[in-house]
């Protein structure tokens, strides 16, 4: 048994076992982690069948972009998962079904692969580079201009945001730092001058004033 | 290892100079107060008109084809016509469309801004020699458009008519990118002119179901794009939903550029099986005649009814394409310029009526205009008489032009039925006319025009112009025979 088998297996066990992980650990921040613990070890398992590319873009984009995300919303939510659980035992049946119905389209797929002829070389093994630089090359040289074009489709979507989802809400209570450094005490503090006023004669008892 | 030829950028030099010029505008308008928004107005026109002259100056000599970028773009005698006359109804829409806006708290940037990059998108959709740039130059106008249809966010109506474009757009997207995936499969290059020559529909080739149905998902794509029969849902909701000046530019530039696509997809890439693709078109032209004809005739809504107008001019449209030869391109070109150009007036007398809080989109809002402005009403008069097709007008040539196309293709059933719709669209297009001039107005006054002059001025000189060229029509003629005569010498 070689050392990549040797990987392979461990990493396949640790996917394996980390995504029943995610659908059977109580708390939902748990679970969330144990997706992470599975998206990174398939992308240990590309690595191996010498996918660079899509296990740096899986480990870049889901784990570290798509999965924070969703801890974040895990753990702002108050979520109560009792009742998500409830249905477990009956919907078994259905998903055993499911799994078993998608095993063998799996299986049905690599069968047919397998009978095909062989497939043609890779490009990026034909020329003898690895395929984040053939890609890389095919993107900045071949496909340059429709690389760019789609950056500007990304700025007119920033572009159209803004008019659609921008609001001003009147009567919100905002601070003003500028003005609160700004003010003054005459701003804050109104000095009035009055005449000095005496008491009322004490002889008055009944504590109404005299014109 | 990276190849990249600096001669590549000058060849696309007028989308790189309208890009920069609208990255400029953005930044600009950023700082500019809602009182300066002329600056970004004249702004805009002016980035138009120097893309314009780029566009024109760089115009390649006869029988030329330059290619940049691998073929992804293209720079041939189409692509100059079409950018030349994209360039123009977008700047009739600036210049028709300002006072509306500020009517309608809608004269901000990101109008101006938004419908840059669709000029943008348009330009490398008409200009694009390959699968992926055609998709991303359709995807660059339309979700523009969207945006732009969505724009007056309080108003229920646009919302509506915003989601229903977006969602059958996204659908039409999703076909053309399947059936383009479908030729891809066929003939394993993205490449129009190689697929033209690749591309093997004989009665033997194993491809020749992949390529059937990546044709017809082309086609219907398309059809969605133009707004042809039956694939035409979306555009009366969206006309009438639609801020008048979006409405404009959906019904005018974007029609130039999607018959750009039509032509560059189903000639440049499947050329080779025009016998199939003119007998789909031919049966779309006759829908979208006979539904946008008669559905026409129902309609109180002046935008609605230059919507089902728009379905019926869109057959017409494709009834060029049907005799699959040089001649009937250069028709088909002529009749979506003539096109474009009539509906710009149309739309723009809406906004001359329109004021704050009137949207004067109800045929029954142009009662009795004759009483009130004779001249608006002639201008109106003669876009509607143009769009029906009377001589000596523009319009009458163009369908002249598409007609004669069918008729040498031996297609005589198809050129009656299209006259005999084309009678009967008379009928909505002189009912416009009979409110206009027999009918007493709600109110007597004089008619009180907009401040703008220029949007006046320019608006005459619009109405005038369907006169001039309904005389003077042949130098455009050739200019878009030519074009196509160019563009048929290509070695493929």
């Amino acid at each position: 048994m070689s050392f990549q088998l040797i990987c392979f297996y461990a990493f396949a066990a640790i996917t394996v076992g980390a995504a029943l992980a995610v659908i059977s650990v109580r708390s939902p921040v748990h679970a969330a982690l144990c997706l992470v613990l599975t998206f990174f070890s398939t992308a240990c398992t590309w690595l191996l069948a010498d996918a660079e590319f899509l296990a740096i873009a899986l480990v870049l984009v889901y784990v570290g972009a798509v999965m924070v995300l969703f801890l974040f919303v895990v753990m702002m939510l108050d979520l109560d998962l009792d009742p998500l659980r409830e249905g477990f035992v009956r919907a078994l049946p259905v998903g055993i079904v499911v799994a078993v119905v998608m095993l063998v389209e799996m299986l049905g797929l690599i069968g047919v692969r397998s009978m095909q002829l062989p497939a043609p070389p890779e490009p990026a093994a034909a020329a003898g580079m690895s395929n984040t630089s053939w890609l890389a090359n095919a993107l900045f040289s071949q496909f340059l201009l429709p690389f760019e074009v789609a950056a500007l489709i990304l700025t007119v979507a920033i572009v159209a945001a803004i008019p659609l989802t921008l609001r001003r809400r009147t009567g919100t209570r905002t601070q003003n730092p500028g003005r609160q450094v700004m003010v003054q005490a005459r701003d804050r503090v109104r000095i009035v001058k009055m005449a000095a006023e005496k008491p009322a004669p004490a002889a008055d008892k009944t504590g109404e004033t005299t014109p | 290892m990276i190849q990249f030829n600096p001669a590549d950028l000058a060849t696309m030099l007028p989308e790189l100079f309208l890009l920069g010029a609208t990255c400029t505008i953005l930044l600009i308008d950023l700082f500019l107060k809602p009182t300066q928004r002329d600056v970004t107005h004249w702004l805009s026109l002016a980035a138009l008109l120097a893309t314009g002259v780029l566009v024109w100056r760089d115009a390649p000599a006869q029988g030329a084809s330059i290619a940049a970028f691998n073929g992804m773009f293209l720079r041939d005698g189409v692509a100059t016509v079409l950018k030349v006359f994209v360039l123009l109804t977008t700047g009739l829409v600036f210049l028709y469309s300002r006072d509306y806006l500020r009517g309608r708290k809608l004269f901000v940037g990101e109008f101006y801004l938004l419908l840059l990059f669709a000029t943008l998108g348009m330009m490398l959709l008409v200009s694009a020699g390959n699968l992926v740039t055609v998709y991303l130059g359709l995807e660059l106008l339309t979700l523009s458009s969207y945006a732009l249809v969505a724009l007056n966010r309080d108003s229920a109506v646009s919302s509506e008519a915003a989601i229903k474009y977006f969602v059958l757009g996204a659908l039409a997207s999703g076909l053309l990118l399947y059936g383009m995936s479908m030729i891809y499969g066929a003939t394993g290059t993205l490449d129009l002119a190689k697929i033209h020559a690749i591309a093997d529909f004989s009665a033997n080739s194993p491809h020749r179901m992949l390529l059937a149905f990546g044709l017809v998902f082309l086609v219907v794509g398309s059809a969605f794009k133009l707004g042809a029969a039956p694939f035409h849902m979306w555009l009366p909701d969206v006309y009438q939903g639609a801020p008048t000046a979006v409405t404009l530019f959906v019904g005018s530039a974007s029609k130039i550029a999607a018959f750009g696509m039509t032509w560059r997809l189903l000639d440049g890439a499947m050329g080779g099986m025009h016998v199939h693709w003119t007998q789909m078109l031919g049966v779309l032209a006759v829908l979208s005649l006979a539904i946008g004809n008669v559905f026409a005739i129902a309609q109180t809504n002046l935008k609605r009814m230059l919507a089902y107008s728009t379905i019926s001019h869109v057959g017409f449209l494709l009834l060029g394409f049907v005799n699959g030869s040089a001649s009937g391109y250069a028709a088909a070109m002529f009749y979506v310029i003539s096109y474009a150009l009539m509906a710009a007036v149309a739309f723009g007398m809406i906004m001359l009526l329109a004021r704050a809080g009137f949207e004067a989109e109800e045929i029954d809002d142009f009662k009795g205009l004759n009483q009130r402005n004779p001249w608006y009403a002639g201008v109106m008069a003669i876009a509607m008489f143009s769009l029906a097709g009377v001589p000596p007008l523009f319009g009458f040539f163009a369908k002249l032009m598409v007609l004669k196309a069918v008729i040498d293709a031996g297609q005589m059933w198809l050129a009656i039925v299209a006259i005999v719709f084309a009678i009967i669209g008379l009928y909505y297009y002189l009912r416009v006319v009979k409110v206009m001039y027999f009918d007493e107005p709600h109110d007597a006054t004089v008619l009180e025009l907009p401040r703008d002059r220029g949007f006046r001025w320019v608006l005459s000189l619009n109405g005038l112009a369907l006169l001039a060229l309904g005389v003077a029509w042949g130098p455009l003629l050739d200019w878009c025979d030519r074009a196509f005569a160019v563009a048929a010498l290509i070695p493929r």
